[in-house]
């Protein structure tokens, strides 16, 4: 793939992912997970969710969010890691011309 | 600033971003304790004969080839990036996409079963998003019923001659949208008292779908990036996947 279509690509991704944030101001950006239990409230309204999660559960409520984010971080950390890792290999690989 | 520097800057600018925008607890899954106890059985049963294929499928190609490892080890930890971002949509709320197709098209659908079961179990019992009584349900949208979709598309475009790179970017790309369809699914069946079944799914769909496809296009572009990057690098390990045919 050329070089020029690569960065062409990064871009409309990042266009794609953060011009809602600027062109819907007033919205909330809740998950979509909140707007589906809404939906389970209106379809079937005498239902009522019979587990929580087994952390809340633990810590006898909400994760905060700042541990939260954390935990996602860790996550992504962890994934991201593990690509680069791989990658920088292989591209070091090929360099040195061992590759193929 | 070099490009390179300035490539840097970009992408730790995106990091930020995404995370500082990653401010809501549940993105996508089905709640804990969100579906009724029959169905979370159902559904966990209903993905066990999918689990045993992917882990028979995994040791095969491993023991066929140890080469193939670190491609695994990437889809794996492809699925756990993407799965972990949550990205601003169209209607106003966040989504996440599945990251599934990238594994399916190189591993199988099968294989990509284990990996996705993985990433939930850790979202389910750290982040209290998705639930272990859902993981059943949760299990059978995004890490079977998405990839089986995505690897399909990928092999029908295959026979009809597609171009390889828009065949990847439309198996990313429904595979991840198909799994937010059987997550409506799984919800209208479950839910529907005080309306039709049709009426209940029309109403998830509605939620869940629109939020998705912007997301669904992203991942489809992050996938055709990062098999043209392997194609690039590490044609070795995909042709010991199959991915790539045997070329001598």
């Amino acid at each position: 793939m050329k070089k020029g279509t690569v960065i062409a690509l990064i871009a409309a991704v990042i266009l794609i992912a953060f011009i809602p944030l600027f062109l819907l101001k007033d919205a909330e950006f809740g998950g979509s997970d909140d707007a589906g239990s809404v939906v389970v409230e209106e379809v079937d309204s005498g239902y009522e969710a019979w587990a929580t999660p087994v952390l809340e559960r633990i810590l006898g409520g909400e994760l905060p969010g700042e541990v939260e984010s954390l935990l996602f971080c860790i996550q992504t950390g962890i994934g991201v890691g593990i690509v680069a890792f791989f990658m920088g290999r292989f591209v070091e690989r090929k360099k040195q011309g061992r590759g193929d | 600033m070099t490009k390179q520097q300035k490539h840097r800057v970009l992408a730790s600018a995106v990091l930020i971003l995404t995370l500082g925008v990653a401010q809501n607890v549940n993105a996508m899954h089905i709640m804990e304790g969100y579906l009724p106890g029959g169905f979370c059985i159902a559904w966990g049963v209903i993905c066990l004969p999918f689990l045993w294929m992917g882990f028979r499928s995994i040791r095969k190609s491993l023991n066929e080839n140890r080469r193939v490892l670190p491609l695994l080890a990437m889809a794996g930890a492809f699925i756990f990036v993407i799965s972990s971002l949550k990205i601003p949509s169209v209607t106003g709320s966040c989504s996440h996409m599945t990251g599934t197709g990238l594994g399916a098209l190189l591993f199988g659908p099968g294989a990509v079963s284990i990996l996705g079961l993985i990433v939930l179990l850790f979202q389910a019992i750290l982040l209290a998003h998705g639930g272990l009584t859902t993981l059943g349900a949760n299990v059978f949208s995004m890490a079977v019923a998405g990839p089986f979709v995505s690897y399909g598309i990928y092999r029908l475009c295959q026979k009809g001659g597609v171009n390889k790179r828009l065949a990847v970017f439309l198996a990313a790309a429904f595979g991840d949208l198909f799994t937010y369809c059987v997550t409506a699914f799984q919800l209208a069946i479950a839910h529907h008292s005080d309306v039709s079944v049709g009426g209940a799914f029309a109403k998830f769909l509605a939620v869940f779908a629109p939020t998705q496809i912007p997301l669904a296009v992203i991942e489809g572009i992050l996938t055709v990036l990062i098999i043209a990057a392997l194609e690039t690098y590490a044609r070795p390990e995909l042709r010991a996947a199959g991915f790539l045919k045997e070329e001598r």
